[in-house]
């Protein structure tokens, strides 16, 4: 059982900080817009301004060290997509993350991926 | 799916390749199960504001002063290998949440539509979605327990389907009758963006 002072803060009172307080209000991302399934990879070498950010954009940077969709980051922030898109427009507002666009299929290059990845399914 | 910024595409451990599914389907037909047996479900919320293009705006009904909307997706993830990753979507089972299903489309490789034999018209608006995009798809009967079997041309005929659109018999709750839709799906769209059938060795997913 969790004591009275903690018992407002539990998962179903939900988030603490609301997640659009996080990105002030904002609804829209700048720039492009962001797949589903785009590739976020922080940039190596560059020194984000401590004071610039706010601790959920360390927190994507860690996590696109490799690269990660934003798909995946959402989840694994547990934030709204739509905040999380916001905060990935800030950090490609700066310079610290990379994003690969996702190429449509009909225009993917080799249809031997698609084989591969029929290969791939079999065995697991 | 490759990635722009290189001309690379399709060269093991190179370019980065992510293939994006959608699983499709009226409410309650196990959607979630489907996801759930071939990877683990990670939960995905989208704050949609109301006054998106797009959206109906009947919704709007009796809550006047709501702006957004949370909508629950669920998510999962397949990796082939290094670099070649399948991510699956699970569309929002209700009809008030369609305004989402274009960014889930946009890019796709394809689609599962489950259905359920006993409720067979809540798939029909899964299959005209796929059918009017031209986007590659196949009709996954889950066989509930207890639910009266049918057979393939059965269930093809009540849908109207094409000739070449591929309907499977499966048991959502399976992660090998998963793996096989998938499997069906992925073959069936190779052939639709042109190559030639029968090299990828299909093999029957009843």
């Amino acid at each position: 059982m969790p004591s009275p002072h903690d018992s407002w803060l539990d998962e179903e009172a939900g988030p603490v900080v609301r997640p659009y307080a996080l990105i002030r209000g904002r609804t829209r991302p700048t720039g492009e817009s962001l797949d589903l399934i785009a590739l976020v990879t922080a940039i190596r070498g560059v020194r984000p301004d401590p004071f610039d950010l706010d601790p959920e954009h360390f927190e994507l940077l860690r996590l696109c060290h490799l690269p990660a969709s934003v798909a995946d980051l959402a989840a694994d922030l547990n934030l709204p997509l739509g905040v999380v898109r916001i905060l990935l427009s800030d950090l490609r507002d700066r310079g610290l993350i990379r994003i690969h666009h996702p190429v449509p299929p009909a225009r993917l290059a080799d249809p031997r991926v698609l084989r591969e990845v029929v290969d791939g399914l079999r065995r697991l | 799916m490759a990635y722009a910024g290189s001309d690379r595409a399709g060269r093991p451990g190179d370019v980065p390749v992510a293939i994006k599914i959608l699983i499709a389907g009226g409410f309650g037909v196990g959607k979630t199960t489907l996801v759930g047996s071939v990877t683990e479900i990670r939960p995905l919320h989208t704050e949609e504001p109301l006054s998106a293009p797009g959206t109906h705006l009947d919704i709007l009904d009796g809550v006047e002063r709501k702006t957004t909307t949370t909508v629950a997706l669920d998510f999962g993830r397949i990796t082939i290998r290094d670099n070649l990753v399948i991510y699956l979507f699970g569309t929002p089972g209700q009809e008030r949440f369609w305004f989402m299903w274009d960014e889930l489309a946009r890019g796709a490789l394809g689609a599962i539509v489950l259905a359920d034999t006993r409720r067979l018209a809540d798939s029909f608006p899964s299959v005209d979605y796929f059918e009017q995009r031209a986007m590659p798809f196949v009709v996954a009967v889950n066989c509930f327990d207890g639910a009266r079997r049918y057979r393939g041309r059965d269930v093809r005929s009540a849908l109207d389907l094409d000739p070449e659109i591929p309907v499977i018999m499966c048991g959502a709750r399976s992660p090998a009758s998963g793996r096989d839709v998938l499997v069906a799906l992925v073959e069936h769209a190779l052939c639709q963006l042109g190559d030639r059938p029968g090299q990828a060795a299909p093999v029957p997913v009843r």
